[in-house]
């Protein structure tokens, strides 16, 4: 099996996240970055795949120079080796441009599965598993929460709202993942050192043939008009618990109406 | 006067989904109502008269085994047809894992712009947003084709406005493409009669401190009493107390911003 793992570098959710004063794009400067929570799930996955089936795992990420961190990062977890998409001209991205890169970046790779994350905590848009499938005329299995893979049939259980659905296609397939479909592994210290040594493939618009003018802001299907702080929440009340615990909890939920 | 197309959220087993007759409360500001129906057979005849009594003068009805056999493509590629044809001034879909994907699709497909995640759109089509964990509020607007917008569920309070629907079929021209990945299977682990998690107006929610999986039974009375929905920190799901799709927060269901 040839397997790609999408993975993205963003703001710490942990961290003030914010956007850039100038063009109202996320500010992943000043923030402290980190590889999206998901996509460690969906890298785990990609590895589970690769000591079942065999083959090669290739992390591929779309972001500024600093992204490489994260690639590092992922790299140290297992995979083989990493495609970082790079060019200034990204910068601003929108859905539909980063899903037309992703896509050209994949067309080079030849995958038969593509593992990702279910959304990034950053945009939160849950739409790239979906758009790149489109865009490669492949089938999605998206929302997983558990994979079966037999021969080249995958059958995934796909999280939904009132329970979930069985759903089956052949490879090439893109996957998106739940942080339910297994335990990500921490890096071991041998794999820290190994992943210095991997090989990282840079590449730019030009390499993708993909014009400059196609995305970042200058291409943007959307923009941000204007953006706003909010003033933080304030601490809710805390009960503790002397004997009168429950009639306290009573009488609050009273005054805010509940009961 | 304009159309505007909205994509039904809705399931057979709970009928339209409270985010639908939000959606068609905000699509009056913004033209004429038209809501598609996208699902298996006999769908539009169930949800018809609750589009209706919401303000829907026209249901386009696509149904059968090929739209609902299938994951979300189908009912892009039937999206897609219906904007091509009619040239609506929006199109609004539900802000849940499959309308967004729909709406990912169709952007794609039309090489336009979309908005996710939407609280509130303005008739000239700017949408407001709550990001980054509800720290930052931002107005967006789509600067390539038509407003393609999501909009979250528990946004606006639905109010009636009832018409009377003529239900158009739809032509489906599904193709190969759209049928790479087969639905085998739904399942449903709702239990009882709880209102949804994002639809709900009163969430009790159980944390670590719950203890055991047995003890979120306290949790689930207390819901029931309230006429509310369960919810689980992050924490409680990871220890196994309670399932992930009861997940509120960062990495769950967003029920209040």
């Amino acid at each position: 099996m040839n397997i790609v793992v999408l993975v993205k570098q963003v703001p710490d959710s942990g961290a003030e996240r914010t956007l850039s004063a100038g063009d109202n794009t996320v500010e992943r400067g000043s923030a402290s970055n980190v590889i999206n929570e998901m996509d460690e799930y969906a890298i785990e996955e990609a590895l589970k795949i690769k000591e079942a089936h065999g083959g090669e795992v290739t992390v591929l990420t779309m972001g500024p120079e600093r992204a490489a961190e994260s690639i590092r990062k992922a790299l140290s977890m297992g995979p083989d080796k990493a495609v970082h998409v790079q060019d200034d001209a990204l910068r601003g991205s929108c859905a539909v441009a980063t899903s037309k890169v992703l896509a050209a970046a994949l067309g080079t790779l030849n995958a038969d599965i593509i593992v990702c994350g279910a959304e990034s905590t950053d945009g939160r848009v849950q739409v790239m598993p979906h758009m790149l499938a489109e865009r490669l005329g492949i089938a999605a299995l998206t929302g997983a929460r558990k994979l079966t893979i037999d021969g080249s049939q995958l059958t995934a259980e796909r999280q939904t709202d009132e329970g979930y659905e069985v759903v089956t296609a052949a490879t090439p397939a893109v996957v998106s993942v739940w942080d339910t479909i297994n335990e990500p592994r921490y890096p071991s210290f041998k794999g820290i050192m190994a992943a210095k040594k991997k090989p990282v493939t840079v590449l730019s618009l030009a390499d993708l043939g993909v014009a400059a003018d196609e995305v970042g802001t200058a291409g943007a299907t959307s923009q941000v008009v204007e953006f706003a702080k909010r003033p933080p929440r304030s601490a809710g009340t805390k009960i503790t618990d002397e004997g009168t615990g429950g009639e306290q909890l009573v009488a609050f939920l009273a005054t805010e109406k509940f009961v | 006067m304009a159309e505007v197309l909205v994509v039904v959220e809705a399931s057979q087993a709970s009928g339209v989904k409270k985010v639908t007759l939000e959606m068609l409360t905000i699509a009056r500001s913004l033209g004429d109502v038209s809501a598609v129906v996208l699902g298996g057979e006999g769908a539009t005849a169930l949800f018809a008269e609750k589009l209706g009594e919401y303000g829907a003068s026209k249901i386009y009805s696509g149904e059968g085994e090929e739209v609902d056999g299938y994951l979300v493509a189908p009912k892009a590629t039937a999206v897609a047809e219906l904007v091509k044809r009619v040239e609506p001034v929006a199109v609004l879909l539900a802000s849940t894992q499959e309308g967004k994907e729909i709406a990912g699709r169709l952007a794609v497909k039309l090489d336009n712009g979309l908005l996710t995640d939407a609280v509130e759109l303005a008739p000239d089509g700017t949408a407001t947003q709550v990001i980054f964990a509800g720290s930052t509020i931002v107005k967006a607007k789509v600067t390539k084709g038509l407003p393609i917008v999501t909009i979250r569920p528990n946004s606006v309070t639905p109010s009636a406005a009832p018409a009377t629907p003529a239900v158009e079929q739809l032509t489906l021209a599904v193709s190969a493409a759209d049928k790479l990945t087969r639905v085998v299977e739904r399942v449903a682990e709702q239990k009882g009669s709880r209102p949804e998690l994002t639809e709900a107006s009163i969430v009790v929610s159980g944390g670590r401190g719950v203890g055991n999986a047995d003890n979120f039974q306290l949790v689930e009375e207390m819901a029931d009493l309230l006429g509310g929905a369960v919810g689980a920190s992050r924490a409680a799901v990871d220890s196994g107390y309670y399932p992930h799709q009861f997940q509120v927060g960062q990495t769950g269901k967003t029920v209040f911003l």
